[in-house]
């Protein structure tokens, strides 16, 4: 039961954050909502024991590709037009 | 217009959800997944073929090497394909100053906590190459976190000073030994009587049996893919934040 409240709960957590990345104007904010989204998955995964999986998505999904997309943002516009 | 589209997007997702429902329990034993050949092969197989532990690295670098060897290739080729397209691209902004690019001292704060925080993080990511197969981890996850330790260096201070311990040269460089690595490691096999990538024939050359033969082998393309993967990362990095000019910060 404990284990399945979580689980509810990391997967409205996802549903809000993936949301939020899509509605926030600051492209930067945006970038690190989409950070936020990957380690609830990897939470997601740990706690379904697919340690590797969530290791890759906690090293890839939220470290890596938040500074490229920072990183890239700095060179556009930062705030989004629609 | 939008609300529009939404329409066919509710519509896919109700017709996505009533697939699910197909679906076999999470974690049942007996669901298709779990009956078939060769999942209950890998999970009866593993440890007398090749003594490694962890079940998932010895799938990815042993025995489907061929195709994380072409996962490391096409990481390769993703890094030599930004730097095609952005080296020299940032030429014609050079002189004009953005309006982010203002002259700043480095943070005292910011770089004394990665100055701490560096060898730490290089450490752990040895530690997650080198025990990759008995634990979870291996080349992937330790060369992504060696890669972000150089670009919180260029966060800190700025790309120069990164650059100066890895410069992107070197970059390439160790990039395309991490291949030759891994590629190297198949052909040795295939010298030594074996196929490509067989590294049970490596106990030829190594003092150890066949099955720790193989156990050292996926040490060794683990070795090769954390190279490339790392310097590809930083390289990555390196290119994206600064449009092709490798100066300054962001």
């Amino acid at each position: 039961m404990g284990l399945e409240l979580f689980n509810t709960f990391i997967l409205l957590l996802l549903v809000v954050t993936a949301l939020a990345a899509l509605r926030v104007r600051d492209l930067i904010t945006a970038a690190a909502v989409l950070g936020v989204y990957s380690f609830l998955m990897c939470l997601l995964w740990a706690e379904m024991g697919a340690v590797d999986v969530a290791f890759t998505e906690a090293t890839v999904g939220a470290g890596i590709s938040t500074v490229v997309l920072v990183a890239t943002i700095f060179n556009l516009k930062r705030k989004s037009n629609d | 217009m939008k609300w529009i589209s939404l329409i066919p997007v509710v519509g896919v997702g109700v017709l996505l959800l009533f697939a699910a429902q197909d679906f076999p329990e999470w974690g049942d034993p007996q669901s298709p997944a779990s009956q078939s050949p060769v999942a209950s092969h890998f999970i009866n197989n593993t440890g007398v073929d090749t003594e490694v532990p962890n079940m998932v690295t010895a799938v990815l670098a042993d025995y489907r090497g061929f195709d994380t060897m072409f996962e490391t290739v096409v990481v390769f080729i993703a890094g030599i394909a930004v730097l095609a397209i952005l080296k020299g691209s940032g030429g014609r902004r050079r002189g004009t100053r953005r309006a982010y690019e203002v002259e700043a001292e480095p943070d005292i704060i910011v770089t004394h906590t990665v100055r701490l925080m560096v060898p730490v993080i290089q450490i752990f990511a040895f530690y997650v190459l080198a025990h990759g197969h008995v634990s979870p981890g291996g080349g992937f996850q330790g060369g992504v976190v060696m890669g972000a330790s150089f670009i919180l260096v260029a966060l800190a201070w700025d790309l120069d000073h990164a650059l100066v311990r890895m410069s992107l040269p070197r970059c390439m460089a160790i990039a395309a030994a991490g291949i030759i690595i891994y590629a190297g490691i198949g052909f040795l096999s295939m010298f030594l009587g074996g196929e490509f990538l067989d590294y049970a024939e490596l106990e030829k050359v190594l003092p150890v049996s066949r099955e720790m033969a193989r156990y050292h082998a996926m040490l060794g393309v683990e070795i090769g893919v954390g190279f490339t993967v790392t310097s590809i990362m930083f390289a990555l990095y390196a290119n994206l934040s600064t449009e092709g000019r490798l100066k300054g910060g962001l």
